[in-house]
């Protein structure tokens, strides 16, 4: 059945007055049925300029080739890596909100599933491009996959974690596009319902003919429930191949068993960071602020403050294994990162993601907006430069040190890797307006249990326990979506 | 006799229209189909429709997937060209898990949304079957077939008046989407 009553002191899902099945598609919808205001026109100008810096400088690359990068013999790798990690990193959020929450019954999941798996999308194609423009010739971006060739053949080298990154990423994209795209539907049907002349004809073609009959339902409800289970372990897999690509080489710093779960981990972390950065400013901007609840704001923060705080955790074992595994290189290279040339990297990466994330502890931080907001973009540069330190700062001074060298990145790197931001901020904007950024179907389904208006209804028929509906009015007062005053008289 | 070709119950709460279920069925009023905006559980079993057989689907498509790639790993490196690493055996099956495990779950995802897509007719340009255009957004609506069944159709809006529904429509075309 569509409504039992959820107990009083879980929080509500949905805030306001009224809402009714028809608010929330009005609500919703409202940023997709009409033209955009100055906010978003501003937003799209400036994410469109770093997009056009992106192209530029990405041309640049396949016209001259990757040495107009900052690279050297010693360090090979270095903002291009960096930049790829953290986007696939970042990409991680969206399939960990729509499909771990999913099987664990986190109804919260449902107001931002849909942004949050466009995010993962966009971030991923941010990624991949990394990959193509690194290869110097990327009109041979096919050779790592399996195809028969004039060379013998001469297949792709499956024991090679490059290869299994391939198809880790490719598989992770192309299922997270088909779980996002499915989940669609029927939004896209409720925008063809609603729409007249061209953009009906849009939308019908969009929205595969949905009608929401009994069968669609029921097959569409079996599909989400084992595609959550299968993304499951496919978003766990792919960062786990990526820090591979890392852990099977013999390079002091990267050599780790520990990699897996501490990139996962660290996944995660940004990926609720970069979530949080983007809904803190959408739910404003479009007015969404009773679906995207302070209770959803503070649930975020805590899996950054969980997440963190095991990246923490990764950060001490890797020192102490450092430390113990008696190998002078590999102390040397932990050492490094606080005494070397690079330890204001070192501090960033340590100082951001140890220290500042354990301000979340506090409720007033977690249920501030501003102080989230900051705090999202402050772990994502942390994230950024924990990559780099593991990148370039393991590279730049290893076993020879007749090698050691500094890296010094060009206006290149700097350019693909600011475009891409500007790449990611135009696909998101471009989405927010053409498609519902909200599951509507999914929200509806917990109005009658989970929103304020039905817990206020429970509390006004009474024999409740009055220190339950204490302690919910109590939760309440961190809402900012939420009038207190109507709860003076009840 | 009346042109109507469909009799709509349009209902604004899901439990009110679950109750309008049972009545009509009660009544012995065969449903055509329910339009809802979001799933509802249960109506599928007061329906009599079976479970969805997809998850044996997904399963096939799985075990294709993990088949394939093992497959195709194993002719590649062991069979057609094994490489010398080192001396180490060329059939080195942990090595082989990460793809096998990526392509099985490839193609569970692409063979079952594919076999969805295909059992539900749901395809790009597909033109919508729509019977009420708010069964999308607020309405949750319950279709009857008035041309079978010799239940009188003043009936028929009676019981789901009675039980509740906020509008009851006798449509003269089955599809209101067609121009």
């Amino acid at each position: 059945m569509a409504s039992h009553s959820e107990s009083i002191i879980r929080e509500p899902l949905i805030t306001g007055k009224d809402i009714t099945y028809a608010q929330i598609t009005n609500d919703v919808l409202r940023p997709v049925e009409n033209m955009p205001g100055r906010a978003w026109w501003i937003g799209f100008s400036v994410a469109s300029l770093g997009a056009c810096l992106w192209v530029f400088a990405v041309s640049w690359t396949f016209w001259f080739g990757i040495g107009e990068w900052g690279l050297n013999k010693t360090v090979g790798w270095a903002w291009d890596i960096t930049g790829f990690v953290w986007w696939v990193g970042i990409g991680h959020a969206g399939t960990l909100i729509s499909a771990i929450l999913l099987l664990f019954r986190q109804n919260w999941r449902n107001s931002i599933n849909r942004s949050a798996e466009a995010m993962t999308i966009f971030a991923v194609i941010c990624a991949a491009t990394y990959v193509v423009s690194h290869m110097g010739r990327p009109w041979l971006a096919y050779w790592p996959l399996p195809l028969p060739n004039q060379f013998g053949s001469l297949w792709v080298n499956f024991n090679s974690p490059l290869v299994w990154d391939v198809f880790a990423i490719s598989t992770y994209f192309s299922v997270s596009l088909v779980f996002w795209y499915t989940g669609l539907l029927p939004d896209l049907a409720t925008i063809r319902d609603r729409a007249t002349g061209v953009r009906r004809r849009i939308y019908s073609v969009l929205s595969f003919g949905w009608t929401g009959s009994v069968k669609t339902w029921q097959r569409f409800e079996t599909v989400c429930l084992i595609l959550a289970g299968i993304s499951t372990p496919l978003v766990l897999s792919v960062h786990t191949i990526v820090s591979m690509d890392f852990a099977t080489s013999l390079e002091p710093g990267w050599h780790t068993t520990i990699f897996p779960p501490y990139f996962v981990a660290g996944a995660i972390f940004s990926g609720f960071a970069m979530v949080q950065t983007l809904l803190l400013v959408t739910r404003k901007v479009l007015g969404l602020e009773n679906y995207i609840t302070m209770f959803h704001i503070e649930a975020m923060n805590k899996i950054i403050l969980l997440t963190g705080s095991i990246v923490g955790v990764a950060y001490l074992t890797e020192f102490f294994i450092a430390y113990y595994s008696g190998s002078e290189y590999e102390q040397y290279t932990f050492l490094n990162r606080f005494i070397g040339p690079y330890w204001w990297a070192g501090c960033m990466m340590y100082g951001i993601n140890v220290l500042m994330t354990q301000l979340m502890w506090s409720k007033t931080i977690r249920t501030n907006i501003q102080i989230s907001w900051v705090l999202s973009i402050v772990v994502n540069i942390g994230m950024w430069f924990e990559r780099f330190v593991i990148i370039v700062t393991s590279l730049h001074r290893d076993y020879l040190p007749s090698s050691w060298a500094m890296f010094y990145p060009t206006w290149v790197d700097v350019s693909i890797f600011i475009g891409s931001i500007g790449l990611f901020f135009t696909m998101f904007l471009l989405f927010i307006r053409v498609f519902p950024s909200i599951a509507m179907a999914e929200v509806k389904l917990i109005l009658k249990s989970s929103s304020e208006q039905a817990k206020k209804k429970l509390i006004a028929h009474g024999d409740l326990d009055r220190t339950h509906v204490e302690y919910y009015k109590e939760t309440l007062t961190s809402f900012d979506s939420v009038e207190m005053a109507d709860y003076e008289k009840i | 006799m009346s042109n109507t070709k469909y009799i709509l119950g349009l209902f604004d709460d899901p439990d009110v229209m679950m109750h309008g279920i049972d009545k009509l069925q009660k009544n012995s009023i065969p449903i055509y189909d329910v339009y809802t905006p979001m799933p509802i559980h249960g109506i599928d079993r007061k329906l009599g429709l079976k479970d969805s057989r997809l998850g044996y689907a997904a399963f096939m498509f799985g075990c294709l997937g993990g088949t394939t790639i093992f497959s195709m790993a194993y002719y590649m490196l062991v069979h057609d060209w094994p490489i010398n690493i080192g001396g180490k055996p060329s059939f080195a099956i942990p090595d082989f898990v990460p793809i096998t495990f990526e392509w099985t779950v490839l193609f569970t995802a692409f063979g079952m949304v594919t076999t969805f897509f295909f059992a539900t007719h749901l395809f790009p340009g597909r033109t919508p079957r729509v019977m009420d255009f708010r069964a999308t957004d607020d309405r949750f609506v319950i279709a009857i077939d008035a041309k079978k069944g010799n239940i009188p159709h003043e009936d028929i809006t009676n019981i789901l008046k009675e039980a509740g529904a906020v509008e009851v429509k006798h449509n003269d075309r089955k599809y209101v989407s067609y121009e």
